[in-house]
């Protein structure tokens, strides 16, 4: 029983999602599938760190206007972002008086959040949960490198933070086609690589091994997904993940795709090597991929997210970079 | 010719960076550093002078010219205090340099915001 896929018993549906950009995201090929896309990045806050926290707060609130509830119908919270001590999820949801839980993947928060709220529903615990992961461009500078005043030039590898915050509500509801049907929770993967500026490739060995591990425990094969979707490899990682998986006799390469390739248009915003973030994963699910499911163009995928476990002091101290995929499947039963 | 050489040298040693950017692992902070403490050695060797004789603001305008004004700054101290001069003569030589860089970003961060690159 232990360490196999979590396969739900309960119809946990997709009741709404909604998505909050910054004006980047919002200039990008996905910009009609944002809800609510602020220019500046701003969110009229003074501090970036502050813009983060009022876009979780616009983005929770949106979710649950389009799903016709209030934070009165919320039994948890499952959130978390880049800052340190998860601070922009903290504020932003400080005024709903809903039981909060905080949660750390790195970038794989958004996969790692719809996983536990489905736990949590399947558990008996809710009715309504919500889902929320979030990332800033400028404040995940200051933090992990340096404050944008400072204007040094970025490697080409190197990935654009997305400043976003994806939000989900799930219920139990047998009316509701779109479900999370299975939750497998990643292992910590380090295959030594320590390029903080490279974090596709850090990233893409713990991929390679939750998505083997999940073939191999479900006994699935990749072509019965309509979309393999990870969350931020970016360009590198993700031919990294696709020539990992090859050697291992499990070939992804005709449906697999990566959020990070899916929201920055690489010929027109020079992006180096895509997008990256909570914010990444969790805004393409909460806008294009939901869309899709609800048009009837999407049925079966498999989101996986992925995180790089640095912080900004194991950098420093030139330890690698450990690697988190958690993975949820998607369904829309016909 | 003299601006030709200036730029040339100049030129030359942003190439190396933007390369040392481009194709190593090196953080720009480390570069910078690594800049400064080539102009020092390299004065201290006796090869920088003459650079800097060869093409002005080309030698001391980059990086490697502040770690260039270090040493000078430095032999010059010596020359007059003594050993002392180990010490006070780096931060003597450049003292103008690094008071107009904290007062200039004073300044500056006080009439301007930040905001990404790619806004």
């Amino acid at each position: 029983m232990s360490r196999s896929v979590i396969t739900f018993q309960k119809n946990i549906s997709l009741l709404s999602t909604a998505t909050a950009v910054g004006g980047f995201e919002g200039s990008g090929p996905l910009n009609s599938t944002f809800d609510l896309v602020c220019e500046d990045s701003k969110f009229g806050m003074d501090t970036w760190e502050k813009a983060e926290s009022e876009m979780v707060r616009q983005a929770s609130e949106a979710a649950l206007k389009k799903g016709k509830l209030s934070s009165h119908d919320l039994d948890l919270i499952f959130a978390g972002d880049l800052s340190n001590q998860c601070a922009a999820s903290s504020f932003g949801f400080k005024e709903t008086n809903v039981p909060y839980i905080g949660l750390y993947g790195a970038c794989s928060t958004f996969a790692l959040s719809l996983g536990m709220g489905a736990l949590a529903i399947e558990a008996g615990l809710g009715e309504h949960v919500m889902c929320a992961a979030s990332s800033h461009y400028s404040s995940a500078e200051r933090q992990y490198r340096f404050p944008l005043e400072y204007g040094c030039q970025r490697t080409p590898t190197a990935q654009t933070t997305v400043t976003g915050c994806g939000c989900a509500i799930l219920e139990e509801n047998e009316a509701n086609k779109i479900r999370i049907t299975q939750f497998l929770p990643g292992i910590i993967e380090d295959f030594e690589i320590n390029d903080a500026a490279n974090m596709g490739a850090a990233m893409a060995p713990a991929c390679a091994s939750t998505l083997s591990r999940y073939f191999s425990l479900t006994d699935t094969l990749p072509e019965q997904f309509d979309m393999i979707l990870t969350g931020d490899l970016g360009m590198e990682g993700h031919k990294i993940l696709k020539e990992l998986l090859y050697s291992q006799g499990i070939d992804i390469r005709s449906n697999a795709y990566d959020c990070g390739n899916m929201i920055y248009d690489f010929k027109k915003q020079s992006v180096n090597s895509g997008g990256s973030g909570c914010g990444c994963s969790a805004t393409v699910f909460c806008g294009t991929i939901v869309d899709r499911f609800r048009k009837g163009e999407l049925s079966d995928i498999l989101l996986i997210g992925t995180g790089a476990l640095l912080s900004a002091s194991s950098v420093l101290q030139n330890e690698t970079i450990p690697g988190i995929a958690h993975l949820v499947r998607i369904q829309k039963e016909k | 010719m003299e601006w030709i050489r200036c730029f040339f040298v100049g030129g030359v040693l942003c190439v190396i960076a933007q390369i040392l950017i481009d194709k190593t692992k090196l953080t720009p902070a480390r570069i910078l550093v690594s800049y400064v403490i080539a102009g020092v050695v390299l004065t201290g060797l006796g090869i920088y002078s003459p650079l800097v004789e060869f093409a002005g603001c080309g030698a001391t305008v980059p990086l490697t010219g502040f770690g260039y004004s270090l040493a000078m700054g430095v032999k010059s101290a010596i020359d007059t205090k003594g050993f002392i001069g180990i010490l006070t003569g780096g931060l003597t030589a450049t003292a103008g340099g690094i008071a107009s860089a904290i007062i200039f970003s004073l300044i500056f961060s006080l009439l301007a915001k930040g905001k990404p690159e790619n806004l």
